[in-house]
C-alpha cells in the first residue's frame, strides 16, 4: 500500500504511525557511510601532510620567492663636460624595463617578448646567460621605454599577470644633436655577445649598456658608476611593504674633457662634406682641444633600442662613418713628414742651415729617378726654403745621407710608428719603417732606395692625424711629447718623452714652417694676419706611380691633403693636424687647420679683455655720499 | 512534547563543537583580513553567528514533521526564489547570485534552499516505506532536485548547485537503490560528463583543465591553487603563527577571508591545526550521524543524514581545493568562511537536527 507522495495529505505521515518506520534498515548503511567520512577526512589530511610535513621546505622557499623582491638602483652615468664645463653629454630620466629573476615564470619569456616586440629566443637566451648568477641579478629588457611600451607594462602587471616585469626610474644618455663629437664621445649600446665572452667585459650581464666608442667606452668605469639594489617584501601587487635592505647606488662621475666646444664646431664646420680628420691640442700639456672625424654619425641613434637598419646603414656606408679617422686612419703623411727629416738631419750632423742641394725637378738614387713635385724644379734650396717650398729633391738628399734607420730614431723619438697612449679606444700607432722593422715585418733586407720615399714621408710610412699634430706639437714645443689626453684628470698619467735637442736646431725647423705660411711657401693660403702661424702642407700619394700610370684616376685615388699647423711661433700653444682625403693638395687643406687657429686665438683675445673687466666688477663699488 | 524541548535535552556536543569550529573561522578572517578593506569581517562573521544561533533555536522549536508537511509549499516558494533571482538579483563577480533585500544586505536564495532540498529529499523517501527503491521514484526524486540545481547552475553557480548533489546521493544511498540504479546512474554519470562539458562556461572550464594541471596557466585560473597550495605547504607542522602567514597577509592567498579560508588558516595554523579543524569536523558529523541513527523516524534519519552529507561535501571540497585535490568553486568550508547566507543556512540545518534530536526516542 504504497502511496505516491504527491497524492498524500500533508502531515498524514505524522498523525498515522504506519509500517517500516523504524531507521533500523539502514544502520548498515549508516556505518558504512561513517567509514566514508573516515576515508574522506584521511583523504584529507594526506593532501595537507603532503604539503606541509612532507614538502614544507619546497613550499616555504616558493612563499619567499613571493615576497622578496629585489630591485637595481640604477647609478646614474657621469655627465661628460668640455674644458670649460659646458656640458656635451647630458643625461635625462626615464623608465627602464627589467626582469626580476626572483619571480620570473618560464613560461612567461614568450608572451613578454612578444608584447615589447623582442625576439623570444633572444631573450631566452639571454635569461640562460644569466643562470649562474645569483638570483637578485635582474635582467634588463628595455630602456628608455616609449609610451606603447609603459603601457603594456602598465597592463600586464600584477596578481594575475606578468608579475616579474618592473619598472624603474633610470637615467638615459642625452647626446649633442646632430653627432657633435660624435667620435670623441662615443656611445652607449647593449652590450654584444662578443663581447661578453671578452675578458675585457667579463663582469657585465647580457642586456648592460656599455660604452662602445670614444670616451664611453674608454672611461665606461668611471662613468657608469656603481648599480645600487634594494631589497623588499612586496605583497600581491607589488606594492612594497617593507624594506629590507638597501645598497645605494654609486653615481658615476662626471668628465671634464680637454675639449674646447667652440674649437670642436669650428673644427666640424671646416670637415663639413669631405672625409677626414681634425686634431688640435696644446703641444705643452697634450690636451686634445679638438677632434673630429668626417663624416661622424649622430650618437643619439643608439640612445635606447638600436635600430637595426640604421646600424646596417651605417656600418656598411663606404665613408666609414663609425671609423675614427683621427686616431684609426694610417695613412702616408707625405711633406708633413719633412720637418722629422730636418730635425733628424740637423741633429744628426748630416746637414746645416748652409747645405744646400740643387733641384732640377727631380733626382737619381741607386739607380732609380725620383721626381720633385715641381716639374721645373726649385734651383738651388738650402734648408729654410726646401721646407718652405717642400722640396723633395732636398729631403731625398737629406733622407739619403741619413739613412733609414737614423730617420726612424728620430722619428719614432716623436711618437711615429708607436701609438701616442691617448684616452681613446682604437688607436693605432700607423708604420715608422726601419731595417730592423722590415726584417721583422716582412723578413726582408732594406734596401737604400726604400730610404728616399721614406724621406718625404711617403713609401711604408703610415700616421694617424693624431700622430701627426703630437709628432710636430712636441717637436715644436723643444723636444718633449706630451701623451695627449681628452679627459682633464688624465694629466696625471702623463710621463712626457724628451728628445734632447738643440735650440737652434728646433728654432730652424719652425723657422721653416713659418715660411711656408708667411714667406710665400706651399701654405701662403693660410696666412692669419697677426698671428705667427706656422705650417707645413703635405700632398700624399694614395697609390704608386706606377699604378697612376695604369690610369687609376678615380676619385678615391687622388692624393690626400695634409696639414699640419702650430702657433705662435714661440712657445706654440696649439697645434692642429688636418687630414682631407682625397683632397688632392696639401694647401687645401690649410685653411681648415687656419680656421682653428684663428677662432683659438680670437677667443683666446675675447677672455683676455673679459678678464680684468671682470675682476672690476667685484670690487666694491665706491661709496657715496660721503 | 515539552518535556523534549528542554534546555539539557539540546545536542550540545554538536553546538559546541560548531562554535568552536565558528571561532576558530573568526578568528581565521580576522587575521586574514587585517588591514584591508574586509577588515570588518570578522565581527560581522559573529553578528552572523549570533543571527545563526537564533535560526537554530526556531528551527529547533518547530516539530520538523510541520516542515516536512510544508515541503510543496517550501519547494514552490524555492522554485519561484529562484526565477527571481536572475530578474532581481545583484549582479557579483558575473553572476546573479543574491536578491538585494535592503539595508545593505543580501540574501542568497540558493543557500537555503539546501534546507528544502534536505526536508524534500527526507519526506519524499520516508513516505516510500519500502527498503527498495522503485525506479519510477528515483526518477522524480531526481528530477524534484534537478529542478532547483539546474535552476541555480544557470546563474550560474555550478558550486552551490553540486551541494545539492550529495543530499540527493545519500538519499537514494539509504533509501535502497538496486544494482542497476547504481550501474545506470555511474553510466549516465559519464556520458553527461562530456555533455557537461560543453554546457559548462569558458572560466569553469579553464578551473576544470586547471585542476588537472595548474601550471598551465599560472596566472591566470592556476593561480588561486598554486598560491593556495603555496601557502598551506609554507605552514608546515605548526604554522606561521595567527596574522604571521606571509601568503595571506601579503595577499598573494586569494578571497582569503571567503573561499580559500582553509589555506589562510592552514598556513597560520599548519598542518597540527589542520589536524585539529578535521578532528572538530570528523566529531560533528559523527554526532550528526549519531542522531540520525537515534532519530525516532525515517524523516528525521533522513534529515540529519542529509545535513551530514552536505557539510561532508562541503569540507570535501572545499578543504581539498586549498591543497589541490578538487578543482577550484565557489564552495565556502562550512562554518568557517565568511558568508552570513552560508552561516544561517547552516546554523538552521544543525536546527533541524537537533529537532530529529529533541524528538528521538529516549530509551
Amino acid at each position: 500500500m504504497r502511496i505516491i507522495p504527491s497524492e498524500r495529505q500533508p502531515d498524514s505521515s505524522i498523525t498515522k504511525p504506519l509500517v517500516r518506520d523504524e531507521t533500523k534498515f539502514a544502520a548498515g548503511k549508516i556505518a558504512a557511510f561513517q567509514w566514508i567520512v573516515v576515508g574522506a577526512f584521511f583523504f584529507l589530511l594526506t593532501g595537507y601532510w603532503d604539503l606541509q610535513v612532507r614538502n614544507e621546505e619546497i613550499y616555504n622557499a616558493k612563499a619567499l620567492q613571493n615576497q622578496i623582491k629585489s630591485l637595481p638602483i640604477p647609478a646614474p652615468r657621469g655627465k661628460i663636460l668640455d674644458r670649460d664645463n659646458r656640458i656635451i653629454v647630458d643625461n635625462h630620466e626615464a623608465f627602464k624595463l627589467i626582469l626580476s629573476r626572483e619571480n620570473l615564470k618560464e613560461e612567461h619569456i614568450h608572451p613578454i617578448a612578444l608584447g615589447l616586440g623582442l625576439e623570444p629566443d633572444v631573450l631566452e637566451a639571454r635569461v640562460k646567460r644569466y643562470r649562474s648568477r645569483p638570483t637578485y641579478f635582474t635582467i634588463p629588457l628595455k630602456e628608455d621605454l616609449t609610451r606603447e611600451e609603459l603601457t603594456f607594462v602598465e597592463a600586464h602587471r600584477g596578481e594575475d599577470s606578468f608579475s616579474e616585469m618592473e619598472l624603474i626610474r633610470s637615467q638615459f644618455r642625452v647626446y649633442p644633436k646632430g653627432g657633435l663629437a660624435g667620435h670623441v664621445i662615443g656611445y652607449l649600446g647593449e652590450i654584444s655577445d662578443a663581447e661578453l665572452n671578452s675578458p675585457e667585459w667579463a663582469a657585465y650581464n647580457p642586456g648592460d649598456l656599455i660604452g662602445k666608442m670614444g670616451i664611453e667606452r674608454f672611461y665606461n668605469e668611471v662613468l657608469k658608476g656603481v648599480d645600487g639594489q634594494r631589497q623588499v617584501r612586496v605583497d600581491n601587487r607589488m606594492n612594497t611593504r617593507e624594506i629590507l635592505g638597501i645598497k645605494e647606488a654609486v653615481p658615476g662621475k662626471d668628465m671634464q674633457l680637454t675639449i674646447d666646444l667652440d674649437l670642436q664646431v669650428v673644427a666640424e664646420l671646416a670637415m663639413q662634406g669631405r672625409r677626414g680628420a681634425v686634431v688640435a691640442l696644446d703641444p705643452r700639456s697634450g690636451e686634445i682641444l679638438a677632434l673630429v672625424s668626417a663624416p661622424s654619425y649622430d650618437p643619439n641613434q643608439f640612445v635606447g633600442r638600436v635600430n637595426s637598419r640604421d646600424l646596417v646603414a651605417l656600418m656598411s656606408d663606404a665613408a666609414k662613418p663609425m671609423f675614427n679617422r683621427a686616431v684609426q686612419a694610417q695613412l702616408a703623411p707625405g711633406s708633413t713628414f719633412k720637418p722629422i727629416v730636418a730635425i733628424a738631419g740637423l741633429e744628426a750632423g748630416v746637414i746645416d742651415e748652409n747645405t744646400t742641394v740643387h733641384c732640377s725637378g727631380g733626382a737619381s738614387f741607386y739607380g732609380r729617378y725620383f721626381k720633385c713635385h715641381k716639374k721645373g724644379g726649385h734651383g738651388t734650396v738650402d734648408l729654410h726654403k726646401a721646407l718652405a717650398q717642400s722640396c723633395d729633391v732636398y729631403f731625398y738628399t737629406a733622407g739619403n745621407r741619413l739613412g733609414i734607420d737614423k730617420i726612424a730614431e728620430y722619428a719614432e723619438l716623436a711618437g711615429f710608428g708607436r701609438k701616442t697612449g691617448i684616452d681613446l679606444p682604437g688607436e693605432k700607432e700607423g708604420t715608422m719603417p726601419s731595417s730592423k722593422w722590415k726584417i721583422r715585418a716582412l723578413r726582408e733586407k732594406w734596401y737604400a732606395g726604400e730610404t728616399i720615399s721614406v724621406a718625404i714621408g711617403q713609401g711604408a710610412v703610415t700616421s694617424s692625424p693624431l700622430q701627426l699634430a703630437h709628432a710636430i706639437g712636441g717637436l715644436v714645443a723643444g723636444g718633449v711629447w706630451m701623451r695627449p689626453h681628452i679627459v682633464r684628470e688624465a694629466k696625471a698619467a702623463t710621463a712626457a718623452r724628451r728628445a734632447d735637442l738643440k735650440t737652434e736646431n728646433v728654432m730652424k725647423v719652425i723657422n721653416g714652417m713659418y715660411a711656408v705660411v708667411n714667406e710665400g711657401g706651399t701654405g701662403g693660403a693660410s696666412r692669419i694676419p697677426g698671428i705667427e702661424f706656422c705650417g707645413k702642407t703635405g700632398t700624399a700619394q694614395r697609390i704608386s706611380n706606377k699604378l697612376m700610370d695604369l690610369g687609376k684616376h678615380g676619385d678615391e685615388y687622388k692624393d690626400d691633403a695634409w696639414f699640419v699647423g702650430f702657433a705662435p711661433r714661440s712657445a706654440p700653444e696649439i697645434v692642429v693636424a688636418a687630414l682631407w682625403e682625397n683632397g688632392v693638395h696639401g694647401n687645401l687643406a690649410g685653411p681648415i687647420v687656419r680656421d682653428i687657429i684663428k677662432a683659438y686665438f680670437d677667443k683666446k683675445a675675447r677672455s683676455d679683455k673679459k678678464r680684468p673687466l671682470n675682476v672690476a666688477s667685484v670690487q666694491p663699488p665706491p661709496a657715496g655720499g660721503r | 512534547m515539552a518535556a523534549y524541548r528542554r534546555m539539557r535535552d539540546l545536542d550540545w556536543p554538536m553546538l559546541i563543537l560548531a562554535l568552536v569550529i565558528a571561532a576558530l573561522g573568526i578568528l581565521q578572517i580576522y587575521s586574514a583580513t587585517l588591514d584591508s578593506k574586509f577588515d570588518t569581517a570578522w565581527w560581522k562573521q559573529g553578528v552572523w553567528l549570533g543571527c545563526g544561533l537564533l535560526a537554530m533555536w526556531f528551527m529547533s522549536r518547530v516539530d520538523y514533521h510541520t516542515l516536512l508537511g510544508q515541503v510543496p509549499v517550501l519547494y514552490g516558494i524555492s522554485i519561484a526564489l529562484l526565477i527571481m533571482t536572475p530578474l532581481f538579483g545583484a549582479m557579483v563577480w558575473g553572476s546573479k547570485r543574491w536578491i538585494p533585500i535592503g539595508f545593505g544586505f543580501r540574501f542568497q536564495p540558493s543557500e537555503f534552499v539546501k534546507l528544502v532540498i534536505v526536508l524534500l529529499v527526507a519526506r519524499y523517501l520516508a513516505e516510500l516505506r519500502s527498503d527498495r527503491l522503485e525506479t519510477r521514484d528515483l526518477l522524480r526524486l531526481t528530477g524534484l532536485v534537478g529542478l532547483p540545481l539546474l535552476l541555480v547552475a544557470m546563474q550560474p553557480d555550478l558550486g552551490t548547485s553540486l551541494t545539492y548533489i550529495p543530499i540527493l546521493a545519500v538519499g537514494i544511498f539509504l533509501g535502497g537503490p538496486r544494482w542497476q540504479h547504481v550501474v545506470s546512474i555511474l553510466v549516465l554519470a559519464a556520458v553527461l560528463m562530456p555533455v557537461g562539458w560543453l554546457v559548462l562556461k569558458d572560466y569553469q572550464r579553464a578551473r576544470l583543465v586547471t585542476f588537472m594541471d595548474p601550471m598551465r596557466d599560472p596566472m591566470g585560473s592556476g593561480y588561486q591553487v598554486i598560491q593556495s597550495k603555496i601557502a598551506v605547504g609554507a605552514g608546515g607542522m605548526w604554522g606561521k603563527g595567527v596574522t604571521r602567514g606571509s601568503q595571506t597577509q601579503l595577499r598573494f592567498l586569494p578571497v582569503t577571508h571567503t573561499d580559500f579560508l582553509i589555506s589562510a588558516f592552514a598556513e597560520e595554523h599548519g598542518f597540527v591545526g589542520m589536524v585539529v579543524v578535521f578532528g572538530l569536523f570528523f566529531l560533528l558529523l559523527m554526532q550528526i550521524v549519531q542522531n540520525a541513527q537515534s532519530a525516532p523516524d525515517r524523516a528525521g534519519m533522513f534529515i540529519c543524514m542529509g545535513v551530514c552529507a552536505l557539510l561532508l561535501f562541503h569540507a570535501i571540497v572545499n578543504a581539498g581545493m586549498a591543497v589541490g585535490r578538487m578543482p577550484v568553486t565557489g564552495i565556502p568550508m562550512p562554518l568557517m568562511s565568511y558568508g552570513g547566507s552560508s552561516m544561517l543556512s547552516i546554523f538552521m540545518m544543525l536546527g533541524l537536527v537537533n529537532n530529529v534530536r529533541l524528538r528521538r526516542v529516549v530509551s
